[in-house]
């Protein structure tokens, strides 16, 4: 096992932690700001891909089909939020699972429909494609190095945001008290629709950027929802800093798991049995994570004390 | 005058009655997944199958074509419902092999045929036989023999191997590694539903490997390929045509290029049947058919043609009817080995561009008239 291996690995990690993020930031701050359990999450996530795949194929600009992925994810949340979900605040969580589980089989089946049961077609433009060499010696696709800084900067543009600004502000009071904070003359549900969108427009550019990479079908969302929300139960639900920690330790933990567990098994059994009572527990690594994060801090990383 | 405008209504309800009932009517039951992850193979198998019909210009045939959403359990469901309400004679349909195995065993223990046109587990081709179990497509390893065999031929001394972990996945290696003479340089079993390989292609990268044989079926297939041909690794890549399938080829886009896939089919095969076959696909639906496409398509003519010799009410003349496979198959030349699985051809194919189309050429036939390793364990 070479450095140069390891270095890649880690990279790996970090680029998928980070792309969770993009997921699991809105998923957070739906949590905690609306107290909403939202599992059509990923079917914005869906949403943005299949956008982006429909505009890169029409117009030829990747840029143009990020935009386009952007603001129809947006556009989808906030029409959902204003709808279906702003009936659903003042529910419990089992019926708000159901509608949203709900809006999971309506998104598929209409996204199906519009587009067809095949997958669609969505690369990252030529400027950048292929592998860049990195100093000592790590080759690595440049796409994916796009990825981690591109995710960086729209985590500290969302932590600028709600540190800094007014609105961030109103997001951080409507976490703690809502009812003072509609008290104090904020629209309540203005700010549920802004951060609904947001939290939509991010789960779509992940969308986008990662069909790039991997395959645009129907359901694609579901998988990447689950660890979104792995993500958040570590993190602390509500906290945008913990869902950035978060993402980046599960994206680390899955992927040096999966390489690392079956080479150390393979010290002590032989070759075919090492490798697959490592991936199984590789596969368990990050929910093996979060009973551990669980049990020394039951709110999560940066959750607040209840 | 109503009662004078109903009177021809009643009587032709009444005819159209009693010339159902004349003509014995055979009943297919069509389980396969027309929705969810995966829906591509069901609507091409059910494209294919009907079109065969269509053509066959049979209006007894009638197809009851249900949805199993890639559920074992909805699978379960739906073939009850057909064998006990509906009443079908012969059942279809099923891709994936966990759904068929929850369904045929039950389905020909009830005495119902049971023709596969994808789905060829190895627990049903060998100890699991049954009479009324045929299976149009393959054995699921023959494909991944081919890949092995492709291997030797082109003198590849030592493959990395990459499957999903889960039971189809295992076979895949399993299979490979049955006809395979070099050395096996890395063996990875990755997560089912997988989507990002970042991680296993570095691996390769390190391995060294001549060659990497791959089963990656649907979705998991296009990320691997898409992110693979990012990374820069130039080892050649070789896997069953899954992965390769005119369905997600579009998808998957130049990164497949040149990417040699073992297949039982192949648009370009050069027989009468399929070139018709190709052509009245396109005809119809507007597009390529696929692999999926060819084996509905073959499946529905393997049941018109022992429906020409047999009723298929009389059982035992209707199985000797489909044992002797006496239809033309796109595939070329067919027969069906004492289990009831197919003796095929298999080739190797690469992935080329014509236009703006991504589809595949035949290389080479890498496995003449190939059975299956299951044969011998099969007592009928």
């Amino acid at each position: 096992m070479s450095f140069v291996l390891i270095a890649e690995q880690i990279l790996n990690g970090l680029q998928f932690g980070i792309m969770l993020f993009l997921m699991s930031a809105g998923l957070t701050l739906i949590f905690g700001v609306m107290g909403l359990i939202n599992l059509a999450h990923g079917s914005l996530y869906m949403i943005g891909a299949f956008v982006a795949a429909a505009v890169a194929s029409a117009t030829g600009s990747f840029i143009l089909a990020l935009v386009a992925a952007l603001s129809a994810a947006a556009l989808a949340g906030a029409i959902v939020e204003i709808t279906i979900i702003r009936k659903l605040y003042n529910r419990n969580h089992l019926d708000q699972v159901l509608a949203t589980f709900a809006l999971i089989l309506i998104f598929s089946e209409g996204t199906r429909w519009v587009f067809g049961s095949f997958p669609l077609y969505l690369d990252a433009p030529s400027y950048l494609q292929g592998a860049v060499t990195l100093p000592g010696g790590i080759q690595y696709p440049l796409y994916r190095i796009t990825l981690i800084f591109f995710g960086l900067i729209i985590g500290l543009g969302l932590g600028l945001l709600i540190t800094k600004t007014r609105l961030g502000v109103q997001i951080r009071a409507g976490e703690n008290d809502r009812e003072m904070v509609s008290a104090l003359g904020v629209n309540i549900s203005k700010l549920y629709t802004f951060i609904f969108a947001l939290g939509a427009a991010l789960a779509g550019l992940a969308g986008a950027l990662v069909g790039a990479i991997q395959s645009v079908e129907v359901g694609m969302g579901e998988p990447v929802l689950i660890l979104a929300f792995v993500v958040i139960v570590i993190g602390g639900i509500g906290s945008v800093k913990g869902a950035l920690i978060g993402s980046i330790l599960v994206g680390l933990t899955d992927t040096l798991g999966g390489i690392f567990l079956p080479k150390f098994f393979s010290f002590f059994m032989d070759l075919a049995t090492a490798t697959n009572v490592g991936s199984s527990i590789a596969s368990m690594s990050i929910y093996i994570l979060m009973s551990i994060v669980l049990v020394w801090r039951p709110t999560g990383l940066f959750g607040q004390k209840v | 005058m109503k009662k004078v405008f109903k009177f021809p209504i009643i009587i032709a309800t009444l005819l159209s009655v009693i010339a159902g009932n004349a003509i014995a009517e055979t009943k297919i039951g069509m389980i396969t997944t027309l929705s969810g992850g995966g829906a591509g193979l069901g609507v091409d198998v059910r494209d294919g199958f009907m079109l065969a019909i269509n053509q066959s210009g049979r209006s007894d045939i009638k197809v009851i074509i249900e949805d199993d959403q890639r559920k074992p359990d909805v699978a379960v469901k739906l073939a009850d419902k057909m064998v006990q309400s509906e009443k079908v004679d012969i059942l279809t349909g099923i891709i994936w092999s966990n759904l068929a195995m929850a369904v045929v065993p039950s389905v020909t223990a009830q005495g119902k045929f049971y023709l596969s046109p994808n789905a060829g587990p190895s627990a049903l081709a060998g100890k699991g036989c049954h009479e009324n179990y045929f299976n149009v497509a393959w054995q699921n390893d023959n494909l991944y023999e081919a890949a092995g065999a492709y291997a030797n031929s082109v003198g590849v001394g030592n493959s990395f191997v990459l499957a999903p972990n889960y039971p189809a996945g295992k076979d895949a290696i399993v299979g490979y590694k049955r006809t395979f003479k070099g050395d096996i340089a890395g063996e990875l079993y990755t997560k089912l539903g997988q989507t990002d390989y970042a991680a296993e292609i570095a691996q390769i990268r390190a391995s060294g490997a001549e060659n990497v044989f791959f089963f990656l079926p649907g979705g998991m297939g296009i990320s691997f390929l898409k992110q693979y041909a990012a990374s820069g690794v130039d080892i050649p890549l070789t896997g069953p045509a899954f992965s390769f399938d005119q369905g997600i080829l579009q998808a998957v886009g130049a990164a497949a290029l040149g990417v040699v896939n073992t297949s039982q089919w192949n648009k370009d095969l050069d027989n009468a049947a399929n070139k018709a076959f190709v052509k009245s696909f396109q005809d119809a639906y507007g597009r390529l058919p696929s692999l999926y496409a060819s084996q509905g398509f073959d499946t529905a003519n393997l049941v018109i043609s022992a429906l020409e010799k047999a009723d298929v009410k009389n059982a035992g003349a209707f199985r000797d009817a489909l044992r002797a496979a006496d239809f033309e198959s796109t595939r070329g030349d067919f027969s069906f080995a004492s289990n009831q699985h197919p003796i095929q051809s298999i080739y190797a194919r690469q992935v080329i561009q014509e236009g703006d189309v991504f589809t595949n050429k035949v290389l080479s036939m890498v496995l003449e008239n190939h059975s299956n390793a299951y044969v011998d364990d099969c007592k009928m």
